[in-house]
């Protein structure tokens, strides 16, 4: 896939979202361009988290599709489906590092379970992510003995073992002191311009997104969908809606 | 071996050159040095890059290039010079080598030495065993503070444990004791019938059943249900500092979450062994009729052989089990580690410590029942 390439790295359609009969989201569309650092923002148990884990086909679409660099992951077939999974990588909300296994065990695993390289290229590369992240000398440790902001750059290092083209990241910025989360989001957009990686973040850290995001959409409880989309910056400074200026402008409602 | 100039062997875009110049060697790369072509080149790669012998490397042909590759790169020539690379490429390599920089290989594990480690071992042994004890001291403080003030346990989670550990564990409990006793009658028929002593049969299965494996059986039951939940669930709570939380607010966390456990197990336990024994009475007698023994004959030889004493020894002896079960599973439960792997050793532990404990127990019964002549 080319830079000029039209074809959106996601694509969404009408998606919606419902447990039990209540609905969290619907009618939600949008499409991401490849290289954009997009950003899916919203208050509390807006459904922000549930969008991704729907994105990624982990919780069922109660109507609409999504494409994922042009796969539908929902319609695909096991080889398919394989094949897209080792092109998107996940960072998890508290980084769902495998207890049992130190950092750079964490982080080969996928680059095992998908490529042939020898085990010194495994940890090589292994120590390469986790340096990339500022845990180099933290490798032989087990998840259990690392701070919670360590967790979640282990959990991107090990999102990104791969060199996924697609990159989902939940939440990043929570949870971390303002110098670790600013460190986050220009290891972020680094990655994005070298690499031309696409990145999708959900968040609700305010500096992180006016930081690193290039567009959002943001998402509201009571109406159920996207109440705004756009340019941070500018919905910012424009937007009229209320519950948009509230969040940017850190009023309570 | 592979060949030290020349082409090596690509069926797809990435090749590896190596070229011997007047300067030295120098590696020529071609093609798209993903992790594909990263995994086929490495041994040529390594083995060209040996002794530190590559001055340059000549990426000019390069693609693109993505991390592994980037190791590859790095790892067969790190002191050599890039030449000729695209401006991404140079970008990847350069952001490869600096996280690398940051990475230092990691320390070789140090030497195993025995005898260090036979002290460190004997140690970490004498110190579980103190705060086992300092445990069973804790407990039984606790309780004496309970039983003056009666408020301080609570009821409803007693009520809820009881329901667990008891009810919810009487259909496996009969269905076990029931199989015992089928077992137990047949096995034992054959040898006593060779003697015609197969009348004899209700008395051993019955002694067996009420003195020994009643209170057994019920407690391997009780370790394998109940004193891994109960580790597993504190162990838990452990990990997840609510046993920290707890202290600090004040509430002694063994009155709230040991005590409960403690009393339920105990007041359980003589009731799963009495079920035990009578399903295993009831699956010999059936056994018995089969074989042709009217139940009335069957219940004339359990009246006359077995004795009061039997029963009320078997259902101490239970409600010792009890007691040292849960009390195993809680502590297990309770100095758990960190992590998710903590709380399964913690449940393994639970019930390794709870069976072992009680057979140990019933052999210093055994012996105490025949010195006092029980």
């Amino acid at each position: 896939m080319s830079a000029s390439d039209p074809q959106p790295v996601i694509r969404a359609e009408n998606l919606a979202v419902a447990f039990d009969g209540r609905t969290i989201f619907k009618d939600v569309s949008f499409e991401v361009q490849r290289g954009e650092i997009f950003v899916i923002l919203g208050g509390s148990g807006c459904g922000k988290s549930t969008l991704l884990k729907a994105l990624i086909g982990l919780v069922p679409l109660a109507a609409g599709h999504a494409w994922l660099l042009g796969e539908e992951l929902a319609e695909a077939n096991d080889r398919d489906r394989r094949a897209l999974l080792q092109r998107i990588g996940v960072m998890w909300q508290s980084g769902a590092l495998f207890g049992s296994m130190t950092l750079a065990e964490n982080v080969e695993l996928p680059i095992e379970e998908h490529t042939r390289l020898p085990r010194p290229a495994r940890e090589a590369l292994a120590r390469s992510k986790l340096g990339l992240v500022g845990l180099g000398d933290a490798a032989a440790r087990l998840p259990a003995e690392i701070s919670g902001g360590m967790a979640k750059r282990a959990g991107i290092a090990r999102a990104m073992a791969l060199d996924p083209p697609l990159l989902f990241l939940d939440e990043p910025g929570a949870g971390l002191d303002p110098i670790t989360s600013a460190g986050l989001d220009k290891l972020i957009k680094d990655i994005a311009r070298d690499t031309g990686t696409t990145f999708v973040v959900v968040t609700h850290e305010l500096q992180s997104i006016l930081a690193i995001g290039d567009r959002c959409i943001m998402l509201d409880k009571d109406a159920q969908g996207i109440i705004a989309e756009g340019d941070p910056r500018r919905l910012r400074d424009e937007s009229e809606q209320p519950t948009v200026r509230a969040f940017f402008r850190r009023e309570a409602a | 071996m592979p060949p030290m100039d020349g082409t090596l062997a690509s069926a797809s875009e990435a090749q590896l050159d190596v070229v011997e110049g007047a300067g030295g060697r120098v590696l020529r790369f071609a093609g798209r040095l993903d992790a594909a072509a990263a995994a086929r080149l490495w041994p040529a790669a390594m083995a060209a890059g040996a002794g530190g012998s590559v001055t340059a490397l000549d990426l000019t042909a390069v693609e693109s290039l993505d991390s592994a590759g980037a190791v590859l790169l790095l790892e067969a020539a790190p002191e050599a010079e890039a030449r000729g690379a695209a401006d991404e490429v140079a970008a990847v390599l350069d952001r490869t080598r600096r996280a690398l920089a940051a990475a230092p290989p990691p320390p070789p594990p140090p030497r195993w030495r025995p005898i260090t480690a036979i002290g460190r071992a004997t140690v970490g042994r004498g110190r579980d065993a103190l705060k086992g004890i300092a445990f069973m001291g804790e407990a039984v403080v606790t309780t004496g503070r309970v039983l003056a003030h009666p408020r301080l346990l609570r009821w409803s989670d007693l009520l809820r444990h009881l329901d667990e550990v008891g009810t919810r564990a009487f259909p496996l409990t009969l269905l076990l004791g029931f199989l015992i006793g089928v077992i137990l009658a047949y096995q034992s028929s054959i040898p006593l019938r060779r003697f015609g002593a197969e009348v004899f049969v209700p008395n051993l299965v019955g002694i067996s059943l009420l003195r020994e494996l009643g209170p057994l059986l019920a407690g391997v039951v009780l370790a394998g249900r109940t004193g891994s939940a109960f580790a597993a669930e504190l162990g838990t709570m452990t990990v997840n500092e609510e046993v920290d939380a707890l202290k600090i607010m004040g509430v002694d966390p063994t009155a709230m979450l040991v005590l409960p456990r403690l009393v339920a197990a105990t007041l359980v336990m003589p009731v799963l062994a009495l079920l035990m024994s009578l399903a295993g009475l009831a699956g010999m007698t059936l056994i018995m009729n089969t074989l042709g023994y009217p139940w009335a004959a069957v219940q004339g030889q359990l009246q006359q052989w077995l004795s009061l004493g039997d029963l009320a020894g078997g259902l101490f002896k239970a409600a010792c089990f009890g007691l040292v079960i849960a009390g195993i599973g809680c502590r297990a439960g309770l100095s758990a580690g960190r992590g998710p792997r903590a709380v399964g050793d913690a449940a393994t532990a639970a019930v390794v410590g709870g069976i072992v404990a009680i057979v140990a127990m019933d052999g210093v019964f055994a012996v105490l029942f025949f010195r006092l002549g029980i």
